[in-house]
């Protein structure tokens, strides 16, 4: 079993003196090189998440929220992937400058990532307890036996109702949340630092939805791990982020607390987005849909990439970048975590 | 509806998740409550199909004449030596079964019988070591050029096409030919240097479809190697179709070695099929039954593999029924 991989058993000790935040990422810039030419994913992305706190990426398919997630965990296909620029710090250390093997160890111990199809993303010909005891053996050199016992256990934390009689059983045996929370199992296995959840609910029926948010919510706050929250579902978003970055084509828009976000966005796209969610009391009238549809990553409009579907669009839109001003109130107070990339957020924001 | 229930009461949950699971398993046919891999559901398929058995049998018979031909004939009779004064061309006694006498005795006067029996023991270990080489070297090509990609497939694509361009029987006659004694391994070996691509060719589009998948995407976010992704998540998942081309090849190793026999570059310390039936075709007119036995024989093993080939990938693809 040598060509097996084994790391040593022994777990680094973590960095608990270092008080920045858990991960940040500066600048980032990630592009793919096809047949078309040059296609910009993401153009320039800043976050940061503190440990214990979830962010939420919203963003429409093709707003780049996928990528950069995948850059952090360093799953990228390179190529044709390539990150042409920017920094990703996980607790004050630039993951783009380590060694391949030291990024493994990274992978799943420190950061782990929830995909959104369970099934395809659990292995067919293993059974559940294996993949999951698979992450002990990895990581902390368990044997078989102590592996299956702590994969049993794992299951229980996630409430998969008889756990012991059902670990041997194979993915295809399980219903959509069941495999869902088996993921959720393998991720949190290790106790990482941060979690990135790429549309964990996207794949599932809605009754079930609310419970497999529910459980990683609780899960984070016990743990008090990070949780980079990928989706474009704003009604998955409310209850347990707290704070979102809007992305539309490889830009983060809008950064804002996330109740703020709902009552006062600062951007016209999420104002679009916000208002095509169809409500009760809207019942018989038009649903409101954001005109065209997003732009082709290898040609960009130039200025603001939002503004030729921006309802308000002026002339400075099409030809300045509008930088990620800082948002204030109408009285001029600063209102803390808030920013919007819109030449006009101030008309935005109060009217 | 497992998820809803747990929410309130795991217990009753346990209970209503293993009900359901019974009644699905016994719907489904194998093993109730137990899991099911894939592995055991083609075993489940194969179990009960009557080609797979049928075939099965011919082949376990097939390998115990090979390990033990002596059981199978009544008296000591040995293959190679024969009485031309009293056996020249004797016809077969298919009354006496399992005599030496039975299926009559060739131009050198030995007995057609004991030949196929101890025939057959060459046939089979060809057949199986050139498919397990096969199966070990085109597996690893495929496999390697298969997951890197890059500069590393095309190096190992091309040298897999310059295999391949070579005629299969002619290359084999020409590495052949260049041995005086030519043993079981050495014509094994040659076979198999000669017959690795169309394996490789089969893992490599296998392990290309494999490794896009999501949970090999996700055993490497979850900090998986490059050696445990290639043996525990890629190769289990590719290796059917590798699985199925094997087998169903063993038949046709069988008649490789047979022909290369007939054609006098075969074996030369064993006795083959393919022998007998060169020499069984001078006396076509008027003895027939000389070429007809080890043809007959030649043909019920090649069947034998071929029909066992057939279940399998049955079994491992139920969709190509």
């Amino acid at each position: 079993m040598s060509i097996i991989d084994k790391t040593d058993a022994v777990l680094e000790p973590r960095a608990e003196d270092f008080d920045g935040p858990l991960l940040e990422v500066r600048d980032l810039h990630v592009e793919f090189h096809t047949r078309d030419g040059v296609a910009k994913a993401v153009n320039g992305v800043n976050y940061t998440v503190d440990a214990g706190e979830t962010l939420a990426v919203l963003g429409e398919s093709g707003s780049g929220k996928s990528v950069t997630a995948q850059a952090i965990m360093g799953i990228l296909d390179m190529p044709p992937g390539r990150i042409s620029k920017g920094e990703i710090m996980f607790r004050g250390q630039d993951l783009l400058k380590l060694t391949e093997e030291e990024r493994r160890r990274i992978r799943g111990r420190r950061i782990a990532m929830i995909f959104q199809d369970a099934l395809s993303s659990l292995n067919p010909v293993l059974s559940v307890g294996y993949q999951l005891g698979e992450m002990f053996r990895v990581h902390q050199g368990l044997s078989k036996k102590d592996a299956k016992a702590k994969a049993i256990e794992m299951m229980d934390r996630v409430k998969i109702p008889a756990a012991a009689a059902r670990v041997n059983d194979y993915p295809h045996q399980f219903s959509g949340g069941m495999r869902q929370r088996i993921m959720i199992a393998m991720a949190l296995a290790l106790e990482p630092d941060l979690i990135i959840a790429d549309e964990p609910t996207t794949a599932l029926d809605v009754t079930v939805q609310a419970q497999v948010m529910d459980l990683l919510a609780e899960l984070q706050r016990e743990y008090r791990m990070g949780l980079i929250l990928i989706t474009h579902d704003l009604g998955v978003v409310a209850d347990v982020a707290d704070k979102i970055a809007v992305m539309y084509a490889g830009r983060i828009v809008e950064r804002a607390p996330v109740h703020e976000l709902y009552k006062s966005p600062a951007h016209p796209y999420t104002k679009g987005l916000l208002d095509s969610i169809p409500r009760l009391d809207q019942k018989g009238q038009e649903l409101y849909a954001i005109k065209g549809l997003p732009p082709n990553l290898t040609r960009i409009p130039s200025g603001c990439a939002f503004n030729p579907r921006c309802p308000k669009a002026q002339d400075i839109c099409r030809t300045d970048v509008p930088p990620l001003h800082p948002v204030t109130a109408a009285d001029g107070t600063e209102l803390v975590g808030r920013a919007s990339a819109c030449h006009f957020w101030k008309e935005t924001i109060n009217g | 509806m497992p998820e809803l229930a747990s929410k309130t009461d795991t217990a009753v949950a346990a209970q209503a998740a293993t009900t359901t699971d019974n009644v699905l398993a016994t719907d489904a046919g194998p093993a109730p409550g137990k899991p099911r891999s894939l592995w055991s559901d083609a075993w489940y398929d194969l179990r009960h199909n009557w080609m797979f058995l049928l075939s099965t049998g011919l082949i376990l018979l097939l390998l115990v004449v090979a390990a033990v031909p002596d059981l199978f004939i009544s008296g000591d009779v040995s293959p190679r030596d024969g009485d031309l004064t009293k056996h020249y061309l004797q016809k077969p006694e298919l009354g006496h079964v399992f005599s030496a006498e039975w299926l009559g005795y060739d131009h050198q006067g030995r007995s057609i019988y004991a030949r196929l029996l101890h025939g057959t023991r060459a046939s089979i270990l060809v057949g199986v070591m050139v498919t397990v080489a096969v199966t070990l070297l085109g597996g690893l090509v495929g496999l390697i050029s298969g997951y890197f990609g890059g500069w590393v497939d095309s190096v190992m694509s091309r040298i897999t096409d310059v295999f391949f361009g070579i005629p299969f029987l002619l290359g084999a006659m020409v590495v052949l030919n260049t041995f005086s004694e030519r043993s079981v391994p050495v014509v094994s070996l040659s076979l198999a240097v000669l017959g690795w691509t169309s394996i490789a060719r089969v893992m490599r589009g296998s392990v290309i479809t494999v490794k896009q998948a999501d949970y090999v995407t996700a055993a490497k976010a979850l900090g998986a190697g490059t050696g445990r992704i290639l043996f525990k998540h890629i190769l289990p998942n590719a290796v059917a179709p590798v699985i199925v081309v094997a087998t169903i090849a063993l038949g046709g190793y069988i008649t490789a070695e047979a022909t290369l026999s007939f054609l006098g570059i075969g074996l030369t310390d064993s006795i083959s099929w393919g022998q007998d039936i060169s020499a069984g075709k001078d006396y076509l007119r008027t003895a027939q039954y000389v070429l007809f036995f080890p043809a007959a024989m030649l043909s019920l093993t090649v069947l034998a593999f071929l029909m066992f080939g057939d279940a399998v990938r049955n079994a491992l693809d139920p969709k190509s029924r």
